[in-house]
C-alpha cells in the first residue's frame, strides 16, 4: 500500500509545531514574570516551604530520632523544663507539651501544600465547568449558576465554615472540598464564566459545531482549555484563601487535624503564653510567620500571573 | 432606578429563602435531632425523651419541620441559646447587632477611603520604590494571618504601651455607678455615627460638582463643624465619659479590621487606575493644561471608582469573616465573637442564629452596594 506521506515527512510534524509554539510563548511569559519582581519574590518563598516540607520525611529518617522530634507525639527529654528556648538540638525551642517546634513547622509544611493544591484543584474544576457550561449554554442554565454563584459569592466564608464545624467533622479533606465548591461555585466560576463567553462566541467555536462537534467535546477541548491560564491563575487565590481557613479555623480549635500551623498557636493560647511575646516569641512567631508568608506569597504569585495573563496590565 | 431597586429587593428576598432553606437543611442533615443532646443522661427515662422530642416538635414530617422554621425565622423567635440559658436567642442577637455593626461600618468606610486615596497615588507613581512598598506592604496585610496581627496589636498598643484596653467592651470600673446601662449609651452613639455618616455623604455628594480646592476646603470645614457640635453635644450630656469608654475599647479592633481590609480595596484602585489612564480622554485633559491632581482625582480616578465599587460588594465578606476572627481575639462581644462562642461551646440554636443574621445582614449590605453602583454608573440599567 502506498501512502503518501512526502509532505508530511519534510515538514516539523506536527506535535514539535505545537511544543515549539508552546515553548516560545512559555519564554514570553517569562520573562513577563520576571519583571514583575514581586512574583519572584513569591516563588523564592513557596520554594523555601517546599524544600522544608520535603525535608522533614528525611530529617526523620536520618538524624531525628522519632520519639523527641515526632511532630504530635514526641517530647523532647533533653529539656529540663518545657517550653524551652531554641537550642542547638532544637532551633526553634520546643511547646508547652515538649514537641520541637521546628519538626511541628515543617512537618505541617506539608498538609498545607496538600490542602491548599486540594483545594485548588477543586476549585478549579468546578469553577471552569460552571464558567463553559454557563457562558455554552446561556440562558435558563447560565441564569441559575450564575444566582447560585451570587449566593455562593455573598456568604462569609469563614463564617459558613465556623458553623459547619459545629455540624460536622471537618478535617483537611473535608475542609478543602468544601472551599472548593464554595470558590468554584461562587467568584472563581464567575470570573471564568466572563473570559468563557469571549471564548465561544470565536469562529473555531462555531466551526467545531458545524463539524458535527458534540457539546461536550466543545466545551471540553475548545473551551476549556482557552480558560486554563485564567484557572491557573485563580488556583493562586485558592491556596491563598485554603491556607488562610484553615489556620482560622485550627487556632479556634474547630478543625480535626493533627498537626498544623494554627494548631500550633492554639496550643500556644491554650497553655496561656500568648500574651508574652517577648519572652516565648518562638511560641507565636515561627508558625504565625510562616501562615501569613505563605498565604501571601501564593497571592503575589496570583498577582503577578495576573499581570502576565492581563495584557491591561502590562507596562508599556 | 425605582424599578431597578424593586427587583433587586425581590431577588435578595428569594436569596433570603434559598439561605433559609441551605441552613435548615443543614442542620437537620446530621443524625438525630435536639433530644439527643440529653442523651447522655441516664436518669432520662423514654416518655421523658418522647415529650420532649414532641415539644421540639421534632417527630413532625420534614417538611412541616421547615414550614415552622422558616415561620419562626420570619418572625424573629429563633430559639433559646443553650450557654446563655434563660435568654432567647432574638434577645442576645438584638443586643449584639449594633457593636457589630459600629465596628463593621467604621472599619468599611474608613478603610474604603483609605485605600482608595492610596490606590490612587501608587498608581500614578507607577514602577518607584513606593509602588513596590505598598504593594508588598498592601498584600502582607490583606494575606495576614489575622488572629496574629490582631494580637500584636493588642500587644503592641494595649500590653506594652498601655494606651488602649486589652480587648472588652467596656471597663467595669468606669460603669460601676453609671447613670445609665451601656447598650443605651451605645445605641446614641450608634444613632450619632449615622447622623455624621449622613452629612459627610451629603456634603461629597454637594461639592463633588465644584472646582477642586474649594470642594476640599468646604468637605473638611463642614465635617469638622459637624464634629464638633457632636462632641459639644456629648460632652455636655453627662454620659460622655462612659461613650470615652466604649470609644476607648473601639480603637484597636477598628484600626486592625481597617488595616487587614484597605489594602485589597489599594491594590484594586492601582489595577483599575492603571486601566483607566490609557484612555483617550485622560490625554484630552492633559492637554487642556490641567493640573495633575485635578486629571488624576477628576478624571482617572471617578472613572477607576466603578470596578472598585463593584469588588466592594465581593469584599463584604470578606470584612465580615475579618470581623467574625476580630472580635474574637479582642473578645468583643458582637455577632462574630458570640458565632465563634456558640460554636465552640455547641450552642446550635445561638450559633444557627448568629448565622442567620450574618447572612442577612450581607443580603442587606449587597442591596445598599448594589444601589449605590447602579446610582455612580448611569450605563447600569438591566
Amino acid at each position: 500500500m502506498i501512502v503518501d506521506t512526502g509532505p508530511v515527512r519534510n515538514a516539523p510534524s506536527l506535535w514539535r509545531v505545537r511544543l515549539g509554539l508552546a515553548g516560545r510563548s512559555l519564554k514570553q511569559n517569562w520573562s513577563l514574570f520576571l519583571r514583575t519582581r514581586i512574583g519572584i519574590l513569591g516563588l523564592v518563598i513557596i520554594c523555601f516551604y517546599m524544600l522544608l516540607a520535603l525535608a522533614h520525611p528525611i530529617l526523620m529518617n536520618t538524624v531525628w530520632d522519632e520519639r523527641i522530634y515526632d511532630p504530635v507525639i514526641g517530647f523532647a527529654f533533653d529539656e529540663t523544663q518545657q517550653p524551652a528556648p531554641p537550642s542547638l538540638a532544637h532551633p526553634l525551642g520546643t511547646d508547652p507539651l515538649g514537641r520541637d517546634i521546628l519538626s511541628q513547622l515543617m512537618f505541617s509544611a506539608r498538609s498545607e501544600f496538600l490542602l491548599g493544591l486540594l483545594a485548588a484543584v477543586v476549585t478549579v474544576c468546578i469553577g471552569t465547568m460552571v464558567g463553559a457550561t454557563a457562558a455554552y449554554f446561556g440562558g435558563l442554565i447560565d441564569m441559575l449558576l450564575m444566582r447560585l454563584a451570587d449566593i455562593m459569592i455573598m456568604m462569609p466564608g469563614i463564617s459558613i465554615l465556623i458553623v459547619l464545624s459545629a455540624l460536622i467533622e471537618v478535617g483537611h479533606l473535608e475542609l478543602a472540598l468544601l472551599i472548593g465548591i464554595l470558590s468554584g461555585f461562587g467568584g472563581t466560576g464567575v470570573v471564568l464564566k466572563s473570559q468563557a463567553l469571549s471564548v465561544v462566541v470565536k469562529p473555531y467555536i462555531e466551526a467545531a459545531r458545524t463539524s458535527g462537534g458534540g457539546t461536550l467535546h466543545i466545551i471540553l477541548v475548545h473551551v476549556v482549555p482557552n480558560l486554563l491560564p485564567l484557572s491557573f491563575l485563580y488556583m493562586m487565590f485558592t491556596v491563598t484563601s485554603a491556607i488562610f481557613s484553615e489556620a482560622v479555623l485550627s487556632f479556634l480549635g474547630l478543625l480535626d487535624v493533627r498537626m498544623s500551623w494554627g494548631l500550633m498557636i492554639h496550643t500556644t493560647e491554650s497553655a496561656g503564653y500568648l500574651l508574652q511575646v517577648g519572652e516565648y516569641w518562638w511560641l507565636i512567631f515561627p508558625a504565625s510567620l510562616s501562615i501569613t508568608l505563605l498565604c501571601s506569597s501564593f497571592y503575589l504569585l496570583g498577582r503577578s500571573l495576573d499581570e502576565v495573563v492581563n495584557p491591561r496590565l502590562r507596562r508599556t | 432606578m425605582a424599578a431597578y431597586i424593586v427587583k433587586r429587593v425581590l431577588q435578595i428576598v428569594l436569596t433570603l429563602f434559598v439561605f433559609l432553606t441551605i441552613v435548615f437543611f443543614l442542620v437537620n442533615a446530621q443524625p438525630g435531632d435536639i433530644s439527643r443532646l440529653y442523651s447522655l443522661d441516664p436518669n432520662l427515662p423514654p416518655e421523658t425523651r418522647a415529650q420532649m422530642q414532641e415539644l421540639f416538635g421534632v417527630n413532625e414530617p420534614l417538611w412541616k419541620q421547615y414550614l415552622v422554621h422558616l415561620k419562626n425565622t420570619l418572625t424573629g423567635d429563633l430559639g433559646v441559646s443553650f450557654s446563655l440559658y434563660p435568654r432567647t436567642v432574638a434577645d442576645v442577637i438584638k443586643e449584639r447587632l449594633p457593636r457589630t455593626l459600629v465596628l463593621f461600618l467604621t472599619a468599611t468606610v474608613v478603610s474604603f477611603y483609605l485605600g482608595f486615596g492610596l490606590g490612587k497615588i501608587i498608581a500614578w507613581r507607577r514602577g518607584g520604590w513606593v509602588e513596590y512598598t505598598s504593594t508588598l506592604g498592601g498584600v502582607t496585610l490583606y494575606t495576614v494571618f489575622t488572629p496574629w496581627f490582631g494580637l500584636m496589636m493588642i500587644w503592641l498598643f494595649a500590653f506594652k504601651a498601655g494606651w488602649f484596653p486589652i480587648g472588652k467592651f467596656l471597663d467595669p470600673v468606669v460603669w460601676q455607678d453609671a447613670p445609665s446601662d451601656a447598650n443605651t449609651v451605645f445605641n446614641l452613639m450608634l444613632a450619632t455615627a449615622v447622623v455624621l455618616s449622613v452629612i459627610t455623604f451629603t456634603v461629597f455628594l454637594v461639592t463633588s460638582k465644584k472646582r477642586l480646592g474649594m470642594a476640599r476646603a468646604l468637605q473638611a470645614g463642614i465635617i469638622a463643624v459637624s464634629v464638633l457640635i457632636v462632641a459639644g453635644v456629648w460632652l455636655s450630656s453627662g454620659v460622655g465619659y462612659l461613650a470615652w469608654d466604649i470609644v476607648k475599647h473601639m480603637v484597636l479592633p477598628i484600626a486592625t479590621l481597617t488595616l487587614i481590609s484597605f489594602a485589597g480595596t489599594m491594590l484594586l484602585t492601582r489595577n483599575s487606575m492603571l486601566e483607566v489612564i490609557r484612555e483617550d480622554y485622560v490625554l484630552a485633559a492633559r492637554a487642556k493644561g490641567l493640573p495633575e491632581k485635578a486629571v488624576r482625582d477628576r478624571h482617572v480616578a471617578r472613572n477607576a471608582l466603578l470596578p472598585v465599587v463593584t469588588s466592594f460588594v465581593f469584599s463584604l465578606a470578606f470584612a465580615i469573616d475579618g470581623g467574625v476572627i476580630i472580635e474574637s481575639i479582642f473578645s468583643w462581644p458582637g455577632m462574630g465573637q458570640t458565632l465563634v462562642a456558640a460554636t465552640v461551646s455547641e450552642d446550635l440554636p445561638l450559633a444557627v442564629g448568629t448565622f442567620v443574621f450574618v447572612g442577612l445582614f450581607v443580603l442587606l449590605a449587597h442591596l445598599a452596594a448594589d444601589i449605590l453602583y447602579a446610582y455612580l454608573d448611569p450605563r447600569v440599567r438591566y
